[in-house]
């Protein structure tokens, strides 16, 4: 713990660490200081002169280096002439600052009638007004009136796009740099800067596209003004008509904490909807950052291809029929299958609704299948982070091993604390096939050939060659979080993976500690979830549907994955889906039951550091869709089990009583909050932004298995991958995740990120692309093992390893795992 | 006692100016500060809204009389010289209780209150009055909105403003 230093604010006595910079000082004692540039996230740069304080520092007699005493027996304080910037200055011990002199309300107002000069004062229409730190601190700062004249003031572009998410008003900008500082010293993606000086400073972005961040939102939550807003939110309310509902980010296991923004209107005929989303601060997880996909990623939620009644299928089809009807229908066949019952879950849903889907299995004899491309939860289970770990504490000292994922791509808000971890001095490691953006700030670097992930791993392990130095790193490192993705991998491959590293872990005595474990970068948010409730993921996937009496489909396309599921699910007896759309599953099903969406209900997801987390309903449901939960209760109760179906709580109960890793647990608990730092959110929005501060729940990390039961084992039926032999002729594709997928989640925010939207295209070295004899940007037909895709476009990259083709996933290529496709010239026919 | 009375009110019968109207067939002229019906102006040369769709009267509005929707004029179809009009703008005037806040809070002075008292509803859906229903008519020389306007005309956020001068 750092020395603690005494000072007095305002004839306030505070202490605090020594280095702490003083308005973070009078921010802890409550004193107000208002800043503009400075962020207490950032490094102070006091460009603003906002902060100004008078400082007073401890006479020290030059001759003999003791304090001067005045008559009374006290230090003598010397006051600076000037004023001071106190977002610059760090404590020191006997320092007196004053913020509420004269001389110092002064140069607030001084400052703030400065920076109106040239401010437009449309607050009427900015996005901004409403929530806007100048507008506050003008309101309890400012002179009120100006001296200056309106018709001198600068006239500049107002509705400039940076990009097609944020856009920038020239006028209402007042340099303080903040958007540009996050995109260096946070992100470091340094695509924003100032251009030219003086009067005609202004911001800019260098990159094409223009400002190509997947951080891009962050910078309206932390600009103290209107001067840069999103495409999404623009004119869309006013911040006091916005009702406040604290939700989980359903794009990706990080589990973001969020703020959902709701209004009720009439474009929307009279419906609750959600405006926008915010981050909410939980500095264990996501600190106050989201990334721009769970920003602008919420749409699918209210789209209108949302399922509304239960269908059935007659001989005209699917039909809308009455839940009772469905439901007596799905009883019967469900009495029929028995122990035939297949239920394949997504890992989109909740804890509750799995929960209650495995009982209703179960009580049946039936089987509980997941629904993943990666797998390994088992290990996660048993070796993932022990309770109590952040990973905003790893630094100097501590190991951070990345294997097979592209971070930034697959889960941004984890790259981005994976990399400020590095940045405090962590020993990153990065074992990649291809480069990446966790690279530079990587100190070992290892490119595998794809399809050696185990041996680059074991070469780590052994410490051979180059790794070394590395493998000594490891060795010695306080605390390892391992992060195993799916770069170029299935679920046989990721779940070697994932035995190999969890053996690393608990080889090095490492295994339940806390700040350390494993860490699986999963496709959904909540797989690891539906691993706790049981449902496991299974190799034959085609033949286990195939061959089930009745399939029971919640939140999973597998038709629409793989053609060869489809093909098995057409030989299932009976086939009931549960979704929010009508997926190419749903088209084919039987019985089609219409889920509510996680705006529309409450319940928890377990995210990949297995944070139980809760969100709450935002929207009013339409009528007709059930909860998850609810409707795996009814099924329940039809066929001889009582499950709780009214309230997510109390199957949260439940959960508890027979879920060991969940003992103890209840929304009660999960809701638990604890103060944090810094203070966002209050009514101070000029010192952290407009994010917002945790009212509901910080979420609750599970123990993991190895210190609960440490005599345990971890088995696995699932065969380990046979090396992939490519056949002359064919080339190996490897699938790689990218942000914007064209998944189910994404495609209703089409409007909002679809220019950044992965497209139909596949990645080649041009060499190869040349070998194989394809340019980039012509059209091919891939044929992998049961499956074309045609309308393929080429894209070459030099930076590519060599004899391999990466396919984005979610875009219709079906491959699910590594594969030996061939490729054919684009032939004109209709697509299959 | 009683002549004395009656007496009165012979004498003030006589001798004193009626001060009943024959409403509704005669109509008493209003104060000027009169705090009547919303009234939504339009400029008077062009016929464009002055609403920006800001909200700022919904704020101000102690009773959530109104409620106001904004959406983003083009030069194709622009309601209003800003970025910004109101789409939807309601008052449901069996909340309203003519305070004039709305006005106060106004900075175009797009919403007036004005002489029409003359508010009286068979059943509260018709009390709530629509945008349509609380314009002013378009005035002369002036165009009906949406208008098409040329491009570079209407640059800014919002349209110039000056101080009230009445």
């Amino acid at each position: 713990m750092a020395n603690q230093v005494t000072l007095t604010i305002d004839d306030l006595t505070v202490t605090v660490p020594e280095g702490t910079l003083v308005v973070d000082a009078a921010r802890k004692a409550g004193i107000d200081i208002p800043v503009f540039c400075y962020h207490p996230k950032m490094e102070p740069v006091g460009m603003c002169r906002m902060c100004l304080v008078q400082v007073g520092r401890p006479m020290v007699d030059r001759a003999t280096g003791q304090p001067v005493l005045d008559a009374d027996g006290q230090p003598k304080i010397q006051f600076s002439p000037k004023l001071e910037t106190s977002c610059t200055i760090p404590v020191s011990e006997g320092m007196v600052i004053r913020t509420n002199t004269p001389e110092v309300l002064r140069a607030h107002r001084d400052i703030i009638e400065f920076l109106l000069t040239s401010h437009p004062l449309d607050c009427p229409i900015c996005d901004k007004g409403g929530e806007c730190p100048l507008q506050d601190l003008t309101r309890a700062y400012g002179p009120g009136q100006s001296r200056f004249l309106l018709d001198d003031k600068m006239r500049l572009a107002k509705h400039v796009p940076l990009g097609e998410l944020i856009y920038l008003d020239r006028e209402r900008c007042i340099l303080c740099a903040r958007c540009i500082r996050f995109q260096d010293e946070i992100v470091d993606e340094p695509v924003l800067s100032f251009y030219h000086r003086g009067r005609s400073m202004q911001i800019v972005t260098y990159s094409d596209p223009p400002f190509d961040s997947y951080f891009s939102g962050n910078t309206t939550d932390i600009c103290p003004v209107g001067a840069l807003t999103t495409a999404d939110f623009r004119f869309a309310a006013r911040p006091w008509e916005l009702k406040n509902n604290a939700s989980i980010c359903t794009q990706c296991p990080v589990g973001c904490n969020t703020t959902l923004n709701t209004r009720r209107e009439v474009k929307s005929g009279g419906k609750w909807v959600v405006k926008r989303v915010m981050p909410r601060q939980n500095e264990l997880v996501n600190e106050i950052w989201i990334c721009d996909k769970g920003r602008f990623g919420y749409h699918y939620a209210e789209s209108g291809e949302r399922i509304l009644s239960p269908h059935v299928r007659k001989e005209q089809g699917l039909v809308p029929v009455s839940w009772d009807e469905a439901l007596d229908l799905v009883e019967q066949r469900l009495r029929q299958a028995g122990a035939g019952t297949v239920t394949l879950a997504g890992g989109r849903l909740a804890n509750e609704d799995l929960f209650n889907l495995a009982q209703v299995t179960d009580h049946l004899g039936g089987r509980k299948l997941l629904h993943t491309q990666v797998g390994g939860g088992e290990y996660v289970q048993r070796y993932g982070l022990g309770k109590g770990s952040n990973l905003g504490e790893l630094g100097k000292g501590d190991a951070i091993l990345v294997i097979a994922s592209d971070l930034q791509e697959e889960a941004p808000v984890w790259w981005l604390r994976v990399k400020r971890a590095a940045d405090r001095g962590a020993a990153l490691m990065v074992l990649n096939p291809r480069p990446t953006r966790l690279d530079p700030y990587a100190r070992f670097i290892h490119h595998y050939r794809y399809g050696e992930e185990l041996e680059a791993l074991g070469r780590l392990a052994a410490g051979e060659g180059e790794l070394a130095e590395a493998a000594e790193a490891l060795r010695s490192a306080e605390n390892l979080v391992i992060f195993y993705g799916s770069e170029g991998l299935g679920l046989a491959e990721t779940t070697a993976l994932a035995r190999e590293a969890a053996g690393l872990l608990a080889g090095s005595g490492r295994a339940g500690k806390v700040n350390s474990g494993l860490i699986g970068v999963w496709q959904q948010n909540n797989t690891l979830g539906a691993y706790d409730m049981g449902f496991r993921p299974e190799a034959d996937l085609a033949g286990a549907l195939s061959g089930s009496g009745l399939a029971w489909i919640a939140a999973a396309d597998p038709a629409g994955d793989h053609p060869a599921l489809e093909a098995a699910l057409k030989q299932a007896g009976f086939l009931v889906v549960q979704d929010l759309f009508m997926t190419r599953t749903a088209q084919m099903a039987d019985v089609v039951l219409p889920a509510q969406a996680f705006t529309e209900r409450e319940g928890t997801f377990t995210s990949g550091e297995r944070r139980v987390q809760r969100f709450y309903p935002a929207v009013a449901a339409p009528p007709g869709p059930l909860a998850d939960f609810s409707i795996a209760a009814r099924v329940g109760l039809r066929v001889g089990i009582e499950l709780e179906g009214a309230s997510a709580a109390t199957v949260m109960l439940r959960i508890a009583a027979s879920v060991p890793a969940y003992a103890g647990l209840d929304y009660a608990l999960i809701s638990e909050v604890s103060e944090q730092w810094p203070i966002i959110g209050r009514e101070d929005r000029y010192y952290g932004g407009t994010g917002y501060d945790n009212h509901q729940g910080l979420g609750v990390q599970l123990q993991p298995d190895a210190v609960t039961d440490p005599d345990g084992e971890v088995s696995i039926a699932m065969a380990a991958p046979a090396p992939l032999q490519v056949p002359e002729g064919a080339v190996y594709l490897a699938p790689v995740t990218r942000l914007y997928d064209q998944g189910l989640t994404l495609k209703p925010s089409m409007k909002i990120v679809g220019q950044r939207m992965a497209r139909r295209e596949v990645w080649l070295n041009p060499e190869t692309a040349a070998r194989l004899g394809f340019g980039a940007a012509s059209l091919v037909t891939l044929e992998g093992e049961g499956w074309t895709a045609s309308g393929v476009e080429i894209r070459v990259d030099e930076q590519l390893p060599p004899d391999v083709l990466l396919a984005p996933r979610s875009v219709g290529i079906p491959a699910t795992g590594p594969e030996a496709v061939r490729l054919r010239p684009l032939v004109t026919e209709p697509e299959a | 006692m009683l002549v004395r009375g009656l007496l009165t009110t012979l004498k003030a019968f006589l001798t004193e100016k009626t001060v009943t109207v024959q409403y509704p067939e005669q109509k008493r002229m209003v104060r000027t500060r009169f705090r009547g019906r919303h009234v939504l102006r339009r400029y008077e040369d062009t016929g464009l809204e002055r609403c920006i769709g800001c909200s700022l009267c919904e704020a101000a509005c102690p009773a959530d009389a109104i409620f106001v929707e904004a959406s983003e004029n083009s030069d194709e179809e622009r309601y209003s010289p800003g970025e910004r009009y109101a789409s939807t703008y309601e008052i449901n005037m069996l909340r309203c209780i003519f305070c004039g806040y709305c006005e106060d809070a106004c900075p175009t002075e797009a919403i007036v209150l004005s002489d029409n008292y003359e508010l009286s509803f068979h059943d509260r859906a018709s009390a709530i009055y629509t945008k349509e229903m609380l314009l002013e008519p378009v005035p002369p020389g002036g165009k009906p909105t949406p208008q098409r306007t040329p491009p570079g005309v209407y640059t800014r956020a919002i349209p110039e403003m000056s101080d009230p001068t009445d």
